[in-house]
């Protein structure tokens, strides 16, 4: 029997990367202690290698690899390219942190490449099993690397909570497919898409599965009422970790709400449009209304990203092209400015300090006039102002609801966000209205400097600019649904 | 062409980078004069737009256009008529007038104060002249930051809570307004220019959901009554600059608003609601003007003065006559300068004794002769002297009324007597009387600084009051324009 060898030219990237993560997992243990920057350089060069590898073989087109169970699409392309500087970008902001605190070693780098791999796998997936594996691959990376400091106490039960209501919604969510499966016979997103759209299938047992399936994706994505897990693993977590969980897997999940949602069960959209309206209000009012509450800046971010996630679901939830391109914008500003944020608490972050208290930014500004100052495009940014790209990202999921008619849960959201302005102006409050407590110098490396300067400058650049990249969202969006 | 409009945009804008990048305050002198000079240049790119105004011509004048955001088809429009004409000279005349005015009393951060009256005068400037409906919400909401940081560093004891104040309630009024330019964005088969919104029929329910958005949006803005809560406290924490900056421009925004949108965009839900709007504006007049009476601080008393002021502004326009509207532009002109004036010499009297209670004053005028005949000058404006601008727009605004209704007009003239009563009588317990105490005995006459600065605004204030025509003449054809297409319904053809 002869069987074909698969065309491996569209998943050239996981694959050099899967290769290149072994490579580093095996190079690391003959690196000693003193000499593991080593593995960082070589972590970002894989990371560069991809990049590299994903813009020479990026083609306008689709196509598809391993029994069409892989595709490579422009969606996928754009998307691949900001987890992977997302990543990229975290790695510079986390070094110190990292070695401050005994975590620098090779694992945490080995299992950031795993995780950049299975993100990159969900955003690939054009069929169930190969999403599911895609998402497993990052979770576990991700369970890992939280209890990556053994001795603390709340990082343990952090990666605990998040493990258990993690498998928990992989349990869900592969529940849902199987009810999938039942209904259509197939797993194969285009096949499920083109049975929906001929009304075949059994439409109970289908509506059935996605109940299940909506409810794991909001588990993954971190929205009300499947939240609960996100302000103890955000706080518990070591802020890299925090940062890595935070920023790139958003991206990975908003394809994953896209593969699934919106090209598997396009057809059901009046179904699910329900129930991603529910999770939308529900997060929108609970992470606006708890986060001012928070003493504890990484845990008032969480409650921020229930609500931001509540945001990017506004733009899901219209269902055609235009809300799923104004998502798309909508996460990649806001991995923009989460990774800003977070990497501000890392670079503020000394041995033994960890700057996740809101009173250590207080006088900020006297100590740190440029950093504050990055810090306020930040905020002002999350609060939807102009003339930050946070304004831009508002408006283009909003239009996106109001699109579709829903123009009561436009003002609702525009409500819920004076809320949220609120306590991002308790941080600039904070930064530039109150005296200083802690007078230690800031001692943040260079790069991470210069990295964070070019990061919060980005956050403004593109509220003024907001053509390319919103033109670059709709583009892929629009060639790959 | 040179692009004049976007000078008196970024030109302040620049400057203000340049000054924040003199750093700490070691460089204070230098963030000083950087400062000045690029408010000058500020005031010198506009004063181009004065002379090249064609009175005449109907339309936009000085028009520039760039597409911005092609995939929301947002463009970078800009273009102006007589009533952007006198508000953006008004903008950045008194940027000069602050910059000289914080020169010795601002000694903390310098550069940053400067920087952020620079950047609000660009972005005020932008409102302005936006025609585009998103690129004026962009500058609308960005002078929220700008001016949130001056009235929370430099402010008063309190100046946490007045900040957070300022800016929530603005927001709120605004975030709506942002839901209604989206609607008629899709409504509009996507597009922001606010000329094609003109010509937009919308059904008459849609209309005044719009006209309620909008309404929020402008009404917290310029304050009217009961949504003014904020100015009050944002006045007397924010610095004199904040002051005077708040009250000559920033209140303004909201009364430009309703020129440029509620009335020409819903004009059908403006005609039907006009009563609720006269109704606010009235009370804005006679209960504030009685509020006024009673306070014993200050700022207080003249921020509540300005809510009275303005409820003359929303009255005049509403009455839906050319009159009425010009005079509503008029006095929002003439309320520029007294405010700022009025402002300016409460700091002048703040930065000598540190209080702003009338009780701790009496018989300045013994020790401060200079000083009380500038502050005499702006007193008797504030309380509508003929022969001053506060006359102009109030009797304008007062004559609309009378063709409307007389009670209309007989209420609005009780700010005659209520303008006058407060201002006055606070006037004779501060400057008249026996010297009261040891801190006023002590005082100094205004320096050579303060002297100019009230100097500048006494010409404005008298020049605007004797010989207003050149200020109504490049506003006849505009608001004719205006008056003309709000009489005209826009509901669809059934």
């Amino acid at each position: 029997m002869n069987i074909p060898l698969p065309d491996l030219a569209p998943a050239a990237t996981e694959l050099f990367l899967l290769a290149a993560a072994c490579a580093v997992l095996l190079i690391d243990l003959f690196v000693r202690d003193e000499r593991r920057w080593i593995t960082q350089v070589l972590t970002q060069l894989v990371l560069l290698g991809c990049a590299v590898i994903l813009l020479a073989t990026a083609n306008p087109g689709t196509s598809f690899t391993f029994s069409v169970m892989f595709i490579d699409d422009p969606l996928a392309d754009a998307l691949k390219l900001m987890i992977i500087v997302a990543v990229s970008v975290l790695l510079v902001y986390s070094r110190r942190y990292l070695a401050d605190r005994g975590m620098y070693r090779g694992e945490f780098f080995t299992l950031t490449l795993f995780s950049v791999l299975g993100m990159m796998v969900m955003v690939s997936a054009n069929h169930f099993i190969t999403l599911y594996l895609g998402l497993e691959l990052l979770s576990l990376s991700l369970y890992a690397m939280i209890a990556l400091q053994r001795d603390s106490a709340v990082a343990t039960e952090a990666a605990m909570k998040y493990f258990i209501l993690g498998a928990l919604a992989s349990g869900m969510l592969l529940y849902g497919m199987s009810m999938v499966y039942g209904a259509t016979g197939t797993l194969q997103i285009g096949d499920i898409a083109s049975m929906i759209g001929r009304n075949e299938g059994n439409r109970t047992v289908l509506v059935f599965g996605l109940v299940f399936i909506v409810a794991g994706l909001g588990f993954k994505l971190g929205v009300v009422p499947f939240h609960m897990w996100v302000p103890d693993v955000y706080h518990g977590a070591p802020t890299a970790v925090t940062l890595l969980i935070s920023s790139a897997p958003k991206i990975a999940a908003f394809a994953f709400f896209v593969r699934i949602l919106g090209e598997a069960l396009g057809g059901l959209v009046a179904d699910w449009r329900s129930m991603l309206v529910v999770m939308a209000v529900l997060s929108l009012a609970l992470g606006n209304i708890a986060a001012i509450a928070q003493t504890n800046l990484k845990r008032m971010l969480a409650y921020s990203s229930i609500s931001h996630m509540g945001f990017l679901l506004l733009g899901l939830l219209a269902g055609n092209a235009f809300g799923f391109a104004a998502a798309m914008f909508y996460v990649a500003a806001y991995v923009l400015m989460n990774l800003g944020t977070f990497g501000m608490i890392l670079l503020l972050a000394r041995s033994g300090f960890e700057a996740d208290q809101l009173d250590d930014y207080r006088g900020l500004s006297r100590r740190a006039p440029w950093q504050a100052f990055l810090m306020l495009l930040l905020m002002f940014s999350m609060a939807g102002l102009p003339p930050m790209v946070g304004f831009y990202a508002k408006l283009t999921v909003l239009s996106a609801v109001v699109d579709i008619g829903l123009v009561w849960l436009a003002v609702f959201a525009v409500m819920m966000s004076l809320i949220g302005a609120f306590y991002y102006l308790r941080i600039v409050k904070l930064m530039y209205f109150d005296e200083p407590v802690d007078t230690a110098p800031f001692t943040a490396t260079a790069d991470a400097r210069v990295l964070m300067t070019v990061n919060g400058l980005a956050v403004l650049a593109l509220g003024l600019m907001p053509q390319p990249l919103m033109a670059w969202c709709l583009m892929a969006i629009q060639r790959s649904m | 062409m040179i692009p004049l409009l976007s000078l008196a945009i970024w030109v302040p804008i620049a400057s203000a980078i340049l000054v924040l990048a003199t750093g700490s305050d070691r460089n204070a002198g230098l963030a000083r004069i950087l400062a000045l000079a690029g408010a000058f240049a500020g005031f010198a790119v506009t004063l181009p737009l004065w002379f090249g105004f064609d009175a005449q011509q109907p339309g936009l004048q000085f028009v520039e256009f760039l597409p911005w955001v092609p995939a929301f088809n947002v463009n970078y429009h800009l273009g102006i008529d007589g009533i952007s004409l006198l508000l953006i000279l008004l903008n950045s005349f008194t940027t000069v007038l602050v910059v000289i005015a914080g020169w010795k009393v601002i000694d903390n951060r310098v550069a940053q104060y400067m920087a952020a009256f620079l950047f609000l005068s660009g972005l005020m400037n932008g409102v302005f002249c936006a025609m585009d409906a998103l690129l004026f919400y962009f500058f609308f909401e960005a002078t929220l930051i700008p001016m949130f940081i001056v009235i929370g560093i430099w402010g008063g004891p309190n100046r946490v809570y007045a900040s957070v104040k300022f800016f929530l309630y603005t927001l709120m009024g605004s975030l709506l307004m942002l839901v209604a330019l989206i609607y008629l964005f899709l409504l509009s088969d996507g597009s922001f220019a606010l000329s094609e919104w003109y010509r937009l029929p919308i059904a008459f329910e849609a209309q005044v959901l719009i006209f309620i958005a909008f309404f929020l949006a402008f009404a917290v803005k310029i304050p009217m009554w009961p949504v003014h809560t904020w100015l009050p406290d944002a006045h007397v924490e924010a610095p004199t600059g904040g002051s005077v900056v708040l009250a000559a421009i920033m209140l303004k925004l909201g009364g430009y608003g309703f020129l440029r949108f509620s009335l020409p965009i819903v004009p059908d839900a403006s005609q039907a609601l006009a009563g609720v709007v006269i109704a606010l504006s009235l009370v804005a007049v006679v209960y504030i003007g009685l509020v006024a009476l009673v306070q014993t601080d200050m700022k207080k008393l003249i921020a509540y003065s300005s809510i009275a002021h303005m409820g003359f502004v929303t009255l005049g326009l509403f009455l839906f006559n050319a009159l009425g509207i010009e005079g509503a532009i008029v006095q929002m002109v003439s309320h520029g300068f007294i405010s700022a004036a009025m402002f300016l010499c409460v700091g002048v009297l703040y930065d000598r004794m540190h209080s702003r209670a009338i009780a701790d004053y009496g018989g300045v005028a013994n020790t401060m002769p200079v000083f009380a005949a500038f502050f005499m000058l702006f007193a008797m404006a504030n309380a509508g002297l003929p022969g001053t601008s506060g006359f102009v727009g109030e009797f304008m605004v007062i004559m609309a009324a009378i063709q409307v209704s007389f009670w209309y007009a007989f209420l609005a003239g009780t700010t005659l007597i209520f303008g006058a009563a407060y201002t006055l009588w606070m006037y004779r317990r501060v400057m008249f009387g026996d010297v009261a105490n040891a801190a006023v005995a002590g005082l100094k006459d205004l320096s050579g600084r303060e002297a100019l600065v009230l100097g500048l605004l006494a010409v404005a204030v008298l020049g605007m009051g004797l010989w207003p025509m050149p200020f109504t003449e490049v506003l006849h054809t505009s608001v004719n324009e205006l008056v003309a297409h709000v009489g005209q319904s826009k509901l669809p053809a059934r």
